[in-house]
């Protein structure tokens, strides 16, 4: 797969993008024709009602789902015209997804856990357990690598969800209501990480939440209503 | 690649022991069914075959009657003593004949009573049949031309009666005839109905017919053909020999029997094949029922396990990725599970062949084929299951509860 990146070309472009679940009468909306443009380095958090479509804008712009109208463009690539094993090559080596409801594998331990994406990419042992260990460390875990989801709480597997989505250091991050299990203080510690991974390693983060104080930490915030963009704005000001 | 899926497979494995464990549980149980069946039936069959080779090679068994064992009709003339003299004299290729007669009847000794068999014949029975003499000696000239009441006991005989003491020469009773005893056989065990062959007493075949039986009657021959000889050539020398004796015309049957021991065995294999057969069958259904539960399970495994197939897409992984770590998984449980039911079966045979006391007979076919095919149902239900799964849409097997 050959990318064409340049400077000025934004990471993420979404133009006109619906997606209808069900056909005819009983056919449901989720978009109804969404432009979006996210360049590198960017954190955004992306709010609204539920049903308002932003959980399954995130799965589009994951190449997890794929829209039903519209041109979505990764890195200049237009997405819709990928294979189902492209799109897969597409996540494993750029993109990385941190759930609400962390989607961890049980009876596996953390180091397993985050060493998973290292080896669909086939990194040789030795080093895929340096890493994952060292990521671990980052997000705060040093100490309980063997430890098995059932026996981690609800703020450590996230932590363990975090670590395995950024150790292949992807070039996005998806984070679909991270924090939405969370106690408050639980989610402070998550939105820190993430910021922190955002500025230092300059981790483009798109975030969905409904919770206006997990928003304040992004640079820039979206609003969608009834499967459109409603609002578009950096933190502090309306562009 | 492949590598790291039999890793990935192996750690799924062992992370959950029960479920593999139910899952092979059906195909252990069928594999080692069927391998321990096939292997004891071919023990027995090989058994039988040792037998029927141990009462002597190149032997053929003349029979009045046109059936084997009793129940011959009553009008059938018996042999007399000539008649196996013609077939020695006439016949080219026969090393030895020996006339025998025997019913049964009680030994006592003291206050030891036994109930055995006697049997009236003279030397060659122990070169015909195969059996030496291990203490003693045979019967001289004299004592069988004269009809002397002397006497060579099997083990069973010499044991029950003697307790086992070495007593050449004393005297038992058999019936109204007190006969000394010269000799005792060699041991040789059941024989292939398992009837005792030691439990025997053989005395001089005149002596028989005239203190015993009170008749000049032979009840048959055995006969030995000479090495390298044709048996069916001597079958049916012997066949036309005895046709002539006995005045038989053109249009008759014959009135007698000229029995091979291959067709003996023929007969006692068969059936003890026929046996191990439908036996094995019945064991082919126990591992046709364990391959349905290893498909159930898979089934079940697979749909339980959607969402983490749903992670794995999500995070990378190719659907043929996924599919082929649940085919590894498959297969390697299901082989795991042959070679586990191949062990137990092994261990099994050799126990039960000790038990049952027929040699252990390994027949390399069928465990090969039990394994192939346990592995051939870890393929087939380990693949469609997981195929389903592995062309989900991520987004569908993660929502997947």
């Amino acid at each position: 797969m050959a990318i064409n990146h340049t400077e000025n070309q934004p990471l993420i472009e979404l133009q006109g993008v619906t997606k209808v679940y069900g056909t005819g009468q009983a056919a449901m909306h989720a978009l109804r024709g969404i432009d979006l443009r996210i360049n590198e380095g960017e954190f955004v958090a992306v709010m609204g009602p539920s049903g308002s479509g932003k959980s399954t804008c995130m799965n589009i712009l994951g190449c997890l789902d794929t829209p039903t109208g519209g041109i979505y463009h990764f890195k200049g690539i237009e997405v819709g015209k990928l294979t189902r094993t492209q799109r897969t090559r597409l996540r494993r080596f750029y993109l990385g997804f941190v759930f609400q409801g962390y989607n961890l594998l049980n009876r596996t331990s953390a180091l397993e856990n985050v060493e998973l994406p290292l080896i669909y990419r086939r990194v040789p042992a030795g080093v895929r357990r340096a890493r994952a260990l060292k990521t671990l460390e980052t997000v705060g875990l040093k100490g309980w690598e063997s430890h098995t989801p059932g026996e981690l709480s609800g703020g450590q597997q996230q932590r363990v969800a975090i670590a395995r989505a950024i150790v292949t250091e992807p070039a996005v991050l998806f984070a679909d209501e991270p924090t939405g299990n969370l106690d408050t203080a639980r989610s402070r510690e998550i939105m820190d990480l993430l910021s922190g991974l955002n500025r230092d390693r300059g981790i483009t983060i798109v975030m969905v939440t409904h919770e206006q104080d997990m928003a304040t930490y992004a640079k820039r915030i979206v609003h969608f209503l009834d499967g459109l963009v409603a609002v578009d704005k950096q933190n502090g000001g309306t562009t | 690649m492949l590598w790291t899926t039999i890793v990935l497979a192996l750690r799924e494995i062992k992370r959950n022991v029960m479920r593999s464990f139910l899952t092979i549980l059906g195909i252990v149980i069928g594999v080692g069914a069927v391998i321990t069946l096939v292997t004891i039936g071919g023990g027995a069959t090989a058994q039988v075959q040792q037998q029927i080779a141990s009462m002597g090679s190149n032997v053929l068994m003349v029979t009045p009657g046109k059936r084997l064992g009793p129940g011959q009709s009553s009008n059938t003339p018996l042999f007399k003593v000539s008649d196996g003299e013609a077939i020695l004299r006439q016949v080219s290729s026969i090393a030895a004949v020996a006339p025998v007669s025997s019913q049964s009847i009680q030994a006592v000794l003291g206050n030891e009573n036994w109930s055995t068999s006697v049997t009236g014949s003279d030397n060659e029975f122990f070169r015909v049949t195969n059996r030496p003499i291990k203490t003693g000696r045979k019967f001289s000239d004299s004592e069988l031309r004269g009809g002397v009441a002397v006497c060579i006991v099997g083990e069973t005989v010499y044991k029950k009666l003697f307790g086992g003491q070495a007593s050449l020469g004393g005297n038992i009773r058999l019936e109204k005839l007190s006969c000394q005893v010269i000799g005792i056989l060699e041991a040789k065990g059941q024989n292939t109905m398992g009837m005792d062959q030691d439990d025997i007493v053989v005395i001089p075949l005149r002596t028989y017919q005239r203190r015993i039986s009170g008749n000049q009657d032979v009840a048959r021959f055995q006969v030995s053909v000479q090495q390298g000889a044709s048996t069916e050539k001597a079958q049916q020398d012997i066949r036309l020999l005895m046709r002539e004796r006995r005045h038989l015309s053109q249009s008759d049957d014959d009135n007698f029997n000229v029995m091979d021991m291959k067709e003996i065995a023929n007969m006692l294999t068969g059936t003890t094949q026929l046996l191990t057969e439908l036996l094995s069958a019945v064991a082919a259904v126990s591992l046709l029922v364990g391959g349905i539960g290893i498909m159930n399970i898979m089934l079940v495994s697979v749909t339980e396990r959607t969402r983490e197939i749903g992670i794995r897409l999500a995070i990378g992984a190719l659907e043929s990725e996924v599919l082929m770590q649940f085919l590894v998984e498959a297969v390697v449980l299901s082989s795991l599970g042959g070679l586990i039911g191949i062990v137990a079966a092994l261990a099994g045979s050799v126990w039960l062949a000790s038990v049952l006391r027929v040699p252990f007979v390994l027949n390399a076919g069928i465990v090969v084929i039990a394994f192939l095919f346990s592995a051939a149902v870890g393929v087939i239900f380990g693949y469609f299951p997981a195929l389903k799964a592995a062309r989900l849409d991520p987004i569908e097997a993660l929502r997947y509860e």
